[in-house]
């Protein structure tokens, strides 16, 4: 099966080279990171966790939703993800992956990693987080290629995939809970001790992920013959408008309590991110940016009209995807460390070469992607032509 | 299989499965006990440190205190803000104490820099989240780091309430002109903190900054030793005089007091 990745055009190639570039210049820069130290990056003492984590933090929320394919097609038979299901199983498995090279590119001393599993050690939700996304990608990777197999056989999975495929839903939840837990059991940062982090981090996810896959699917259908389904889409679409109203509702909730109780330590982080501290305002406008398109998108996303026309459907979930990706992938984590312990303000924007290795990262993401994609799409339309 | 053996086997195997467990268990039970130590060293049942802010005040002494304790800890002096790696320094009153400091506080306290550390909680939000073990509390309630095992994710220095930890963003040696031989100097890459000077405990010291703050400021100004005696003068210090505590309310019971 793996062959058909290795057979394209022309223009699959040129898009295969130019992530291999991209790939190179990533791992150039890290190469360059590991001899001289994480000091190459904009973190600090104050701001120690950055662009890195917080990427953690958003895929973790892509590959969860592959759920939103996954659980009405095998738990409730909807046919209309017949053929969209293993585009979100294969959407998961990059990211789960590029979850993992986040994590790894972060650490300072990367050579000591396997210390985790030495050392097991369960009253950290960094362990359980390890353990739960290498899970995760091992679930998803037998899962596609067992059902997926089977497609192309023409035969019916093999029954003891299903309790295993049953399994993936839960673990789905548990990755994003836990990767909420990272963050929503610190004493030390009032702007994350909050419990609805990892409902917050769910409903986001189900609005970030599914909006991604739809912008494939239509891309899928441009570029080659396979046609995931119109009523596939359509439905998914219903799910993101879903999923990020419960988003925004969450973020709503999150911020009366902070607000209005007006306790200093929870309002300052606030203040620092919708208005700035102390003269330190890095992160006001991808707040603002990020909120207000999110909330326009949706109320977009709400008429049946946006919806139906696929060219207003895409606008309206790259909008959503990149509304998220500012909430999640950058201002949540880095405002969570400002001001510091001690009430000072340290503020934090990454260097190129944390950029080059952040797009590194992402170009393996999208290397795996389109190497998958490529075979789903050969493996259906042969079996059209069939 | 004969019914003689088979309950044989499960009353062995139930006990040697509870006697795995109860090891640990009675270990943990019994904790408490003064960490082990070579003659000459310090043992206490629980280490504490009680700072009078009134005497400690003045910045020479502050500067005498962080500079004996990085001097002999091998801690780099790195000249950007962001790197910077710190056991002890000053910081105001009302970063130290946000809940206790308001406008008109007494004078003196707004005015004056206070000398922060690791706290040695008794219930380290640090050692909490450590993925590997890495930090880790003695049983004489010294909060260690273990250089060798630390992978650098930082989990600790989110964790942490008080901002003790340092991580290393660039190779400590471009920072030390002359590293002392008799303490370990780090690689870039892991989190340091304050250890209450454990290296020196075991040959009967002081900390340094107990002895540097002694030696500028008189005695009193910094006082070191067990709160699990009751006659040690820590434990009548705590009983006589008005002490703080950096963030209380979080229940992490820090262990580095403050006379007010």
């Amino acid at each position: 099966m793996l062959e058909k990745a290795l057979q394209g055009s022309r223009r699959y190639w040129m898009w295969i080279a130019f992530l291999a570039l991209v790939i190179l210049a990533g791992f150039a820069a890290y190469l360059y990171q590991l001899r001289e130290g994480l000091g190459v990056t904009g973190l600090s003492r104050d701001v120690s966790w950055g662009l890195y984590i917080a990427q953690l933090t958003f895929l973790v929320g892509v590959a969860a939703s592959a759920v939103m394919v996954v659980l009405p097609y095998y738990l409730h038979n909807f046919k209309a993800f017949g053929k969209l299901t293993i585009l979100g199983e294969f959407l998961a498995i990059p990211s789960v992956i590029m979850c993992m090279l986040f994590v790894f590119v972060d650490m300072g001393q990367p050579q000591r990693v396997l210390n985790v599993l030495l050392h097991p050690t369960p009253n950290s939700p960094m362990f359980w987080d390890v353990m739960v996304l290498s899970g995760y990608l091992l679930l998803n990777i037998l899962i596609s290629l067992v059902t997926f197999g089977a497609e192309r056989r023409g035969v019916a999975p093999p029954r003891w995939i299903r309790p295993i495929i049953i399994l993936s839903i839960p673990w789905a939840i548990s990755i994003h809970t836990v990767t909420a837990f990272l963050y929503a059991g610190l004493e030390a940062r009032p702007f994350w001790m909050t419990a609805i982090m990892a409902p917050r981090f769910l409903a986001s996810a189900f609005a970030a992920g599914p909006s991604l896959l739809i912008l494939l699917c239509l891309l899928v259908r441009r570029v080659s013959r396979f046609d995931p389904g119109r009523e596939g889409i359509q439905k998914v679409a219903v799910i993101v408008t879903y999923a990020m109203a419960a988003n925004i509702f969450f973020v709503l909730v999150e911020l009366f309590t902070g607000i209005y109780s007006d306790m200093p330590e929870h309002l300052h982080y606030f203040q620092y991110l919708f208005l700035g501290l102390e003269g330190h305002h890095a992160l006001v406008p991808w707040a603002w940016t990020s909120q207000l398109l999110g909330v326009a998108a949706l109320v977009a996303m709400f008429f049946p009209q946006v919806r139906r026309n696929e060219k207003t459907l895409a606008l309206a979930c790259l909008a959503i995807f990149a509304a998220l990706w500012m909430e999640k992938g950058l201002t949540l984590i880095i405002a969570g460390f400002v001001p510091n312990p001690l009430g000072e303000v340290t503020e934090y924007s990454p260097t190129l070469v944390e950029l080059l290795i952040t797009f590194g990262i992402y170009a393996i993401g999208a290397l795996v992607l389109s190497g998958l994609y490529k075979i789903a799409i050969t493996v259906r339309e042969s079996l059209k032509a069939a | 299989m004969d019914e003689s053996r088979r309950n044989f086997l499960k009353v062995a195997g139930s006990a040697a499965v509870g006697a795995a467990w109860a090891v640990p268990v009675v270990k943990a039970l019994a904790g408490g006990g003064k960490t082990q130590t070579w003659p000459g060293g310090r043992a206490a049942r629980r280490w504490a440190l009680v700072i009078d802010v009134n005497k400690c005040s003045s910045p020479a002494v502050q500067r005498a205190c962080a500079e004996a304790c990085h001097r002999v800890h091998n801690v780099p002096h790195v000249p950007e803000h962001k790197h910077e790696v710190k056991w002890i320094w000053s910081t105001g009153f009302e970063n130290a104490f946000p809940e206790q400091a308001h406008h008109d506080y007494r004078r003196d306290l707004l005015e004056n820099p206070v000398m922060v550390l690791c706290n040695h909680c008794e219930r380290p939000p640090c050692v909490r989240v450590c993925p590997t073990q890495a930090t880790f509390k003695r049983p004489d309630g010294v909060v260690m780091m273990d250089m060798h095992r630390c992978i650098g994710c930082r989990y600790c220095i989110a964790a942490c309430p008080y901002g003790a930890r340092s991580f290393n963003w660039e190779d400590p040696l471009k920072y030390l002109d002359h590293p002392r031989p008799d303490y370990p100097h780090r690689t870039k890459g892991v989190v340091e903190k304050c250890t209450f000077c454990t290296e020196r405990l075991a040959r009967g010291l002081e900390p340094a900054c107990v002895e540097a703050a002694v030696r500028v400021a008189g005695p009193g100004a910094m006082v070191f030793g067990d709160v699990g005696d009751p006659n040690s003068a820590v434990s009548q210090l705590l009983r006589t005089k008005t002490t703080l505590r950096r963030k209380p309310g979080l229940g992490t019971e820090p262990h580095v007091f403050y006379v007010v």
